[in-house]
């Protein structure tokens, strides 16, 4: 299992190469992302500690002070960094230079000490200038951001050992509250990461998510809050299934245009998104409404209603296991089963596939589907395990996120499980983040977009970092809509 | 025998074919067309009193020194007539068949719906018509800017979704620095330059690093959700005389806008319909009759040939994208600067989308996209409306309308849409 998992997970080896062994692989397939990830919380960190307003006074303040040799100094800094990037773009050059053979390992070294000497020298240059105090108030207020943020996210490691060590049930649940939040968050996550993935697979860009997920939430609840008197063992699998053929319904419509007339699902997808949205709107001002004045729908029969294994608070719920489930079964599904490899065949080729005599329209309007069946999932799963009812309101904007998540898991579904578990948990702290530093949660979306960027612009990554590109390790995602 | 019939059928050329299809979709229009004219008579006749009228005023309460009386018309003999109109052009159509034509009657057939439509929900009451076709001008204005910043993208081969961030990042940035600068023109400003360097952005990414121009664009809508809220919930709040950047005023011209009817819908609009009305021609005659629109598009639809003939593939996109940038730019400004007066998060509420389908919807012509903006604006205006009228449909799926007209207009069935045939992919250098 763990092997054919790394197998799938990595690009295929070129030949000759087969000698390297599976972990180095996986760390070839992994530092990509992590690289793309670090990146972004570094450029997160440029932008808390520069819109600290602390850190603005202070930085107007020490500009101000400034006199001709500051500005001196502050142009040599300048040098400095033009200086350290010119050395790490071209290590070999200087390296021979000063007599050495060049060779890989050594301009390495010689790089990562060049780049390291040049960020002492600007540091150094920056503190003798007197932006000292700016740096350590910009350098406490990202910590502290990102203090909190860990912190709300996994929660106290001490406090937890004091909670199993006094055995005291109210200060166990206060103490793994926060994991528990980030599992509970991840899980819609881990859903609509492998609706977007499958699509990648094959050649699919579903940007509805978004939609398939309201659609999908709005066909359970109705069947959590319409249908009584079942007992929960019949009551969930039949919302769980409402959920999943609402969003599958949902996504049949752009697969079918697509297969028919090739009409593009990027625009149609986009498009079923807003229909969707003004769809559950008009729902839950009308038909579906709870008696009262807010929007909501009613709420779901406790028959319906996915388990929770702890006492409130913990809402940590069944729902859980069933993502894990559904990541399971899309790999089965895509890495060990004849739809699945028809379905990244067309995804890898199309026109192979057509030569191969795999029905095209039928797999694409299949792959829309299922990646449609997992996004209604995620909206079910926030309905029937975390709020029990509908608002207009209940997503925030987990069909957007789960492209990152596709991009950073490599559309693999252990990728995504991971990806998600990430994001997941960074979501549920940033509101202990806001709370304690005063760093809007919004900055989650930004790291998120520059991930995607990083992810889907490797070259980006691989000339920072300087990586050698692995050959075939770069997938096309989708194509135009020119003919 | 199965060979025998394989040789007995003829085979037809793809010109053939062709021709098949195309006469396949005007029976589909003369179709649809009969359908409009049967809906309009179940709907909207069916049911009215003989003696109600509809009332439509044709002034818009303002500045204009004569005063037309209302137009008033017998609601249900309208109603009648438009249909039989329908039916009598959709019986044509499916017999004889309009040709060439066949698309602008159906346009007129769908107006003809439309405007039943309307006379049935003001069937006795009355609505202002002035009014209404003002505020669909005025809806329409982002939409199309925000669809002309589409045309010029796309036509250069770079498909652009990051009109809604570019809207909602400038919206942000020209309502932030207008207020600082306390400046509405260099606020404006910096609302057109946040929508290039977004657009710089978007690319480097989808030209030089030939990243996926849809992830591409999803970038951008993703990080600008992020950061205007970041910036909105860290600054704005804090300090409110950051979001007051006040507005542009209506400047009536002088003459024109005295004009009974047309003149106060017209011209007696701010800043954002005039810069509208200008660059919907400059962006026309810049696309179709200039050598920078013929190599804008040539790159779009053959880069490989374009780059023979000595176009510089690369340079002509970047110069595209940047453009679009700037129209996004002014799009998203018009939100703070030449609506509101102020940033609310998450503004634009999905107006950059339909824009998008503006674009695809007016097959990716600047007047095109113009005449879809209009028609999505109508709608919006009309579900503002419909509470006033006591109509019994739901506003939402007015809002809809947009969506699942774009979808109808790409899958082909009735009019037909043609992207650049180079829109989307990336050029490699061979």
């Amino acid at each position: 299992m763990a092997d054919s998992l790394v197998q799938d997970l990595l690009p295929k080896p070129a030949e000759g190469t087969s000698s390297v062994p599976w972990w180095r692989r996986i760390v070839e397939a992994v530092q990509l992302p992590l690289l793309a990830l670090f990146t972004a919380f570094v450029v997160g960190a440029f932008i808390i500690a520069l819109t600290d307003l602390a850190v603005l006074a202070l930085l107007t303040d020490t500009i101000s002070r400034l006199n001709a040799i500051g500005y001196a100094l502050l142009a040599l800094t300048a040098a400095v960094i033009i200086l350290g990037i010119g050395i790490s773009r071209r290590p070999e050059v200087i390296l021979k230079r000063l007599g050495f053979a060049a060779t890989g390992r050594q301009s390495r070294w010689f790089n990562i000490i060049a780049v390291l000497l040049t960020i002492a020298a600007v540091i150094g240059l920056l503190i003798t200038i007197g932006f000292g105090p700016v740096l350590s108030a910009g350098a406490e207020s990202v910590r502290r951001a990102y203090g909190a943020l860990l912190e709300g996210s996994l929660g106290n490691p001490a406090q937890m050992i004091a909670a199993i060590q006094s055995g005291d049930g109210r200060q166990m649940a206060q103490a793994f509250y926060p994991i528990s939040e980030a599992l509970v968050a991840s899980t819609p996550y881990i859903f609509a990461g492998l609706a977007v993935a499958l699509g990648f697979r094959s050649g699919l860009f579903n940007i509805g998510v978004e939609g398939q997920l309201f659609i999908g939430a709005i066909t359970s609840v109705f069947v959590g809050y319409s249908i009584t008197g079942l007992p929960a063992i019949i009551h969930i699998p039949l919302a769980l299934a409402a959920g999943a053929l609402g969003g599958a319904a949902w996504a049949f419509i752009p697969g079918f245009l697509k297969a028919r007339v090739g009409a593009h699902e990027v625009i149609n997808t986009i498009m079923m998104n807003y229909i969707a949205f003004r769809l559950s709107e008009w729902l839950l001002n009308g038909p579906m409404k709870r008696p009262g004045s807010v929007p909501v729908s009613p709420f779901i029969e406790a028959s319906a209603q996915l388990p929770r294994f702890f006492p409130d608070p913990i809402r940590f719920h069944f729902g859980f296991f069933i993502a894990i489930g559904a990541a399971a079964f899309v790999w089965w599904f895509l890495f060990k089963s004849k739809w699945g490899f028809e379905l990244r065949t067309v995804g890898a080729n199309p026109s192979a596939a057509k030569y191969a005599g795999m029905n095209i329209a039928r797999t694409i309007i299949l792959a829309m589907c299922l990646s449609g069946a997992l996004a209604g999932l995620a909206g079910t799963n926030e309905v029937l395990g975390v709020n029990y009812n509908l608002a207009n309101a209940f997503s925030s904007g987990y069909g957007f996120d789960s492209i990152a998540l596709a991009l950073l898991g490599r559309s693999h579904p252990a990728g995504v499980v991971a990806a998600s578990l990430l994001f997941g948990t960074l979501r549920s702290g940033a509101t202990r983040m806001q709370n304690v530093a005063q760093i809007p949660v919004d900055i989650i979306s930004v790291i998120q977009a520059l991930v995607i960027a990083f992810i889907a612009a490797p070259a980006i990554i691989r000339s920072i970092y300087r990586i050698v590109q692995a050959k075939g390790s770069d997938m096309v995602f989708t194509r135009g809509w020119g003919r | 025998m199965a060979a025998t019939t394989t040789l007995s059928t003829p085979r037809r050329t793809p010109a053939q074919l062709a021709a098949l299809a195309e006469r396949r979709r005007h029976r589909i229009i003369g179709v649809v067309m009969v359908l409009l004219g049967f809906a309009g008579l179940a709907l909207f006749a069916n049911g009215t009193d003989s003696a109600w009228v509809s009332t439509f005023g044709l002034n818009t309460g303002g500045t204009s020194a004569i005063r037309l009386g209302d137009l008033i018309i017998p609601t249900q003999t309208t109603v009648i007539v438009l249909s039989s109109l329908a039916l009598f052009a959709g019986g044509y159509q499916i017999i004889r068949g309009f040709g060439k034509s066949s698309n602008a009657i159906l346009g007129l057939i769908i107006l003809f719906f439309i405007a039943s439509f309307l006379v049935w929900a003001t069937g006795d009451k009355s609505i202002n018509l002035a009014a209404m076709l003002k505020s669909t001008l005025l809806r329409a204005v982002p939409l199309t800017l925000g669809a002309l910043s589409g045309v010029v993208s796309e036509r250069s081969g770079v498909v652009n979704i990051a009109i809604e961030g570019m809207m909602l990042s400038s919206a942000l940035a020209a309502a932030m620095i207008g207020s600082a600068t306390q400046s509405l023109w260099i606020g404006l400003f910096g609302g057109i330059l946040t929508g290039v360097i977004l657009a710089a952005f978007h690319a480097v990414l989808s030209i030089r690093y030939k990243v996926d121009q849809v992830i591409s664009g999803t970038v951008i809508n993703i990080f600008s959700v992020g950061i205007t809220s970041f910036i909105s919930a860290k600054f704005l709040s804090e300090f409110p005389d950051l979001n007051n950047p006040g507005i542009y005023q209506a400047v009536p011209i002088p003459g024109l806008s005295a004009i009974p009817f047309i003149g106060p819908i017209l011209f007696d609009g701010n800043f954002f319909l005039y810069a509208m009305f200008l660059l919907l021609v400059i962006v026309h005659v810049a696309l179709f009759y200039t050598r920078w629109g013929l190599r804008t598009r040539a790159v779009g639809e053959k880069p490989r040939a374009a780059d023979t003939l000595g176009i510089n593939v690369f340079r002509t996109r970047y110069n595209a994208v940047l453009l679009s940038g700037a129209l996004a730019g002014l799009a998203g400004a018009y939100f703070t600067l030449g609506s509101v007066g102020r940033f609310d998060e998450g503004m634009t509420a999905g107006r950059g989308f339909i824009a998008l389908a503006a674009v695809i919807f007016g097959n990716w012509t600047p007047f095109g996209a113009f005449g879809a903006a209009l028609i999505f604006g109508f709608a919006d205006s009309l579900q503002s409306r419909l509470a006033i009228l006591s109509v019994p449909i739901p506003s939402q799926f007015l809002l809809m309308a947009p969506y699942i007209a774009t979808m109808i207009a790409l899958a082909g069935l009735i009019g037909r849409t043609q992207a650049p045939a180079a829109d989307g992919q990336p050029y490699e250098k061979g």
